[in-house]
């Protein structure tokens, strides 16, 4: 018997078993041969289409759809793939609206753009369901790369470089590959453990060899990589994650999102997860989306994202936003959190009003509360401070060109470099030249 | 309101809008159900000699589609009626006493002897029938047999038989024509001279639609094998248009009453058909992909359109196309255009560059931000980036005024009209009157 949607505190099992299933669902289910037939004819196969000029990858989209279009929708995929390896969870992921689609001709035209990213996912599904990887090794170089961190942007940099000829050894800190492709997007973007599927089938082109647990890579640790290695690719991502300096911030409570989407990401069985009656999120991107509507699919009662700027400034889509509403969480803006207060039974968090003005973000005095069992906290994350021999830029490593870092031999790209824009596809798309700048190296020796 | 009341061959009908011989017309039961949805006339299923022929029992019908499934052409290996003669005299008799006020033509093949014909005729007067259609037409199995367009093919023939028809009786007579030959004008000038009252254009075009690339057989495939089809459907609607017009100007045959026919899909189709010179049209691939209903569009279209250009009745614009229609040499070569792209409607999609660039006269730029803009003095108006411009009206072709000055050639535009047959490249010209 579950516990009920309206008991107060941290409590997990708030709903019937079928409701998990029926709330976590595949966000945007594939679609069918027919449904992608009808979605196809509507690309008008532009010249020099917007649509590749808004993807990261540079994904050729009107070839892929006209592939699509004509039944062949396996080479419609190796288009896909030759420019992006992770286009089977980027089809998933993409905020496409931002991007590939809001660049549509069609958009312009009718307010509706040709559904690219459900394309997309049709077209890797095809061929990633026959089971054979679709890539094969150039003869071996003889040369070694080291791969830190197994996310989108060091599993990118090891396909391409073994696809190369090179032998890539992939180090990841964490139990599983996949950073935040296994770790953090929301369950119903990525059903039917698709990250761990992609990952086997992306190694599957062989050379590849993961090493995983492994101790976080230190300065020592990196020296030793480099002398081991002909070169060394950095993609740890974030590992940190930015606290807030307010009373009560140290409550039992308070979690970090990130954490909370991971362990919600890991479980075997929803129903397992705790989550508040009432929750609130603190924050204005991404990661407070997902917490935010994972905590409402969950069975929280009322679900609160608090941002302490304007919303249009929220880097979260309108259409995450849009979605988040739709699931009926509450998005409270100009609102900065003072303190997390515990009496008694009650928990809230009290909030400053706030305005925007010309010298930035200012508190109007005037303050409220909300009550809050759970308060996640996703201000955004930060470079473990490990690295201070490379330069540093706004709190990522710096690169410049192809991933290139201040260190001779060193790369970076994905969430830890500077210049990204901390998605998936940017993070893929940086792996992907990294390995192919490394390549044009190792290949001049 | 205008009336679309129609007379063709002093046979009448409510619209102009009868539904061809073909797989719709070939029983009581969907005749029925046109004239109830609204049709004006049918031209029954062709009607053949006993012992009835057989179909295929396989698929009878091929296809070609564009975007989204639509259904573009169609073909069919179906021959004429496959049932008892008996049994479609007697519903055509049923058919016509209850819809006494609409038109039923019954179309024949019988083979190229005057016996033949002689037997069918007077049966079918007997049904109280408004007229015969004579199927010369169709390209598939019964021309093997010495009918249909193996008939069409030779103006001898067409001439010889529609002279028997007209001999042996009283009901008006309708020529069916073939397309699947070089010269439409010398068939239908063959009717005319064996006294036929009309001509009805055109039948199917020969064709395959598909070869299946599995089993390497065309389509339909019986089997594994195929046989070539009568193409239809919007896609030979200009094929048609044509036809029809070289026979509607061609002085021996203009002033022979002509029945549409080939790809009419909406009103506008058939107005066209009626401009060109047809008295009426004859619809089936519309019908067959859409059912019945369509009848409410094309009336509804067409009396609208009529009423706003002041036209009180289908005569009033027939044939008006038939004067416009011109040998290439006499088109003005002083007429000059310039494409325009409106920016305010322009999507940004780069059909019309990639077209000019790579497929024609390189004379549109991109400027930054993607703004598409045409240049004058490569401009040649062809007309392509108006053709694959997936809006509207974006882009068109603005007519340059004469003493403007076509920056293409440096000459300024005169307003008088000059033609092939006096140009100083022509070896044959002629001097300017």
């Amino acid at each position: 018997m579950s516990n009920s949607r309206h008991y107060s505190g941290i409590v997990p099992g708030r709903l019937e078993p079928e409701e998990y299933h029926a709330n976590f669902k595949d966000l945007h289910p594939p679609l069918t041969g027919h449904e992608a037939a009808v979605a196809a004819d509507r690309c008008y196969f532009c010249y020099e289409a917007p649509c590749i000029e808004a993807c990261p990858t540079e994904i050729d989209i009107p070839l892929f759809i006209r592939q699509i279009a004509s039944g062949a929708e396996k080479a419609a995929a190796k288009t896909i793939f030759d420019s992006n390896i992770l286009g089977g969870m980027c089809a998933r992921v993409c905020p496409t609206e931002t991007l590939c689609e809001e660049a549509c001709v069609r958009e312009a035209a009718e307010g509706k753009p040709v559904e690219i990213g459900r394309l997309q996912r049709f077209a890797t599904d095809a061929l990633m369901a026959i089971g054979t990887h679709p890539y094969s090794r150039a003869a071996p170089t003889g040369k070694s790369v080291a791969v830190v961190g197994a996310g989108p942007a060091g599993l990118a940099c090891a396909h391409r470089l073994a696809m190369k000829g090179h032998d890539v050894s992939v180090f990841e800190a964490r139990s599983k590959p996949g950073g935040l492709n296994e770790y953090g997007i929301a369950a119903y973007k990525t059903v039917n453990q698709f990250a761990a599927k992609e990952v086997d089938w992306l190694i599957s082109i062989g050379g590849i060899s993961l090493c995983i647990g492994e101790e976080p890579v230190d300065l020592v640790r990196l020296h030793e990589l480099r002398t081991e290695f002909d070169a060394v690719f950095l993609g740890f991502g974030l590992s940190g994650v930015n606290s807030i300096a307010i009373e009560g911030a140290n409550l039992g409570n308070v979690e970090d999102a990130v954490r909370f989407i991971a362990r919600l990401r890991q479980a075997s069985d929803l129903s397992g997860i705790a989550v508040g009656r009432d929750v609130v999120v603190i924050g204005g991107g991404m990661t407070a989306i997902d917490a935010a509507i994972q905590s409402k699919l969950l069975g929280a009662q009322t679900v609160t994202i608090a941002y302490r700027g304007a919303k249009q400034k929220m880097s979260a889509s309108i259409f995450e936003q849009d979605l988040a509403t739709s699931k009926g969480v509450r998005i409270v803006a100009d609102s900065r959190p003072v303190k997390i207060i515990s009496e008694g039974k009650s928990r809230l968090v009290e909030f400053e009003r706030t305005e925007t003005t010309e010298h930035g973000i200012l508190g109007t005095g005037e303050t409220f509360r909300l009550p809050a069992d759970q308060v996640f906290i996703a201000i955004g994350q930060r470079l473990e401070d490990r690295f201070d021999i490379l330069d540093i830029e706004g709190g990522k490593i710096c690169v410049s060109g192809p991933g290139r870092t201040s260190m001779t031999g060193v790369w970076a790209g994905g969430d830890c470099a500077s210049g990204g824009n901390d998605l998936t596809v940017t993070a893929v798309a940086e792996g992907r030249d990294a390995a192919e700048d490394i390549h044009r190296l190792l290949s001049r020796d | 309101m205008p009336s679309l009341q129609s007379n063709f061959l002093g046979i009448n009908s409510p619209n102009p809008f009868w539904l061809a011989s073909a797989p719709p017309t070939d029983k009581e039961y969907n005749v029925r159900r046109a004239f109830s949805a609204g049709w004006g006339g049918v031209v029954w299923k062709t009607l053949g000699l006993d012992p009835h022929i057989v179909n295929v029992n396989g698929p009878r019908y091929g296809a070609v589609w564009g975007a989204d499934r639509r259904l573009l052409g169609l073909n069919n290996i179906e021959l004429i009626t496959d049932r008892p003669l008996g049994t479609n005299l007697s519903e055509i008799k049923a058919i016509k006493r209850e819809f006494p006020d609409r038109a039923v033509v019954v179309s024949l093949m019988v083979p190229c002897e005057e016996g033949p014909w002689k037997t069918i005729l007077p049966m079918v007067e007997e049904t109280d029938a408004d007229g015969v259609e004579l199927n010369f037409g169709c390209p598939h199995g019964m021309s093997e047999r010495g009918m249909g367009s193996a008939v069409g093919q030779v103006p001898e023939y067409i001439e010889m038989v529609a002279r028997w028809v007209k001999a042996n009786t009283r009901m008006p007579v309708i020529v069916k024509l073939t397309p699947n030959i070089t010269d439409i004008r010398f068939p239908a000038r063959a009717a005319k001279a064996g006294g036929a009252d009309a001509v009805s254009l055109i039948n199917t075009v020969s064709s395959i639609t598909s070869v299946n690339l599995d089993t390497f057989s065309p389509e339909p495939s019986i089997d594994g094998r195929g046989s070539h089809g009568g193409y239809c459907g919007p896609a030979v609607k200009p094929i048609a248009l044509n036809m029809v017009a070289e026979i509607a100007r061609d002085p021996e045959t203009s002033k022979l009453p002509i029945s549409g026919i080939g790809g009419i899909t909406t009103w506008r189709d058939a107005a066209e058909f009626i401009a060109l010179g047809s008295g009426n049209v004859q619809v089936c691939t519309a019908a067959m992909t859409y059912g019945f209903k369509i009848i409410d569009e094309l009336v509804s279209g067409l009396e609208l359109w009529m009423e706003e250009k002041g036209y009180s009745s289908v005569s009033d614009f027939m044939g008006l196309a038939v004067p416009n229609v011109a040998d290439w040499q006499n088109l003005n070569l002083n007429y000059v255009t310039k494409a325009r792209i409106d920016q305010e409607l322009c999507i940004k999609c780069g059909r019309c560059y990639a077209v000019c660039e790579d497929t024609s006269h390189q004379a549109i730029a991109i400027r930054p931000d993607r703004v598409f803009e045409v240049l004058d003095d490569e401009c040649v108006a062809c007309n392509m980036c108006v053709n694959v411009c997936p809006v509207d009206n974006c882009i068109t072709m603005e007519e340059l005024k004469p003493g403007d000055v076509d920056l293409r050639t440096g000459e300024t535009v005169d307003d008088s009209y000059r033609n092939w047959t006096t140009h100083p490249n022509n070896p044959m010209a002629r001097a300017a009157e």
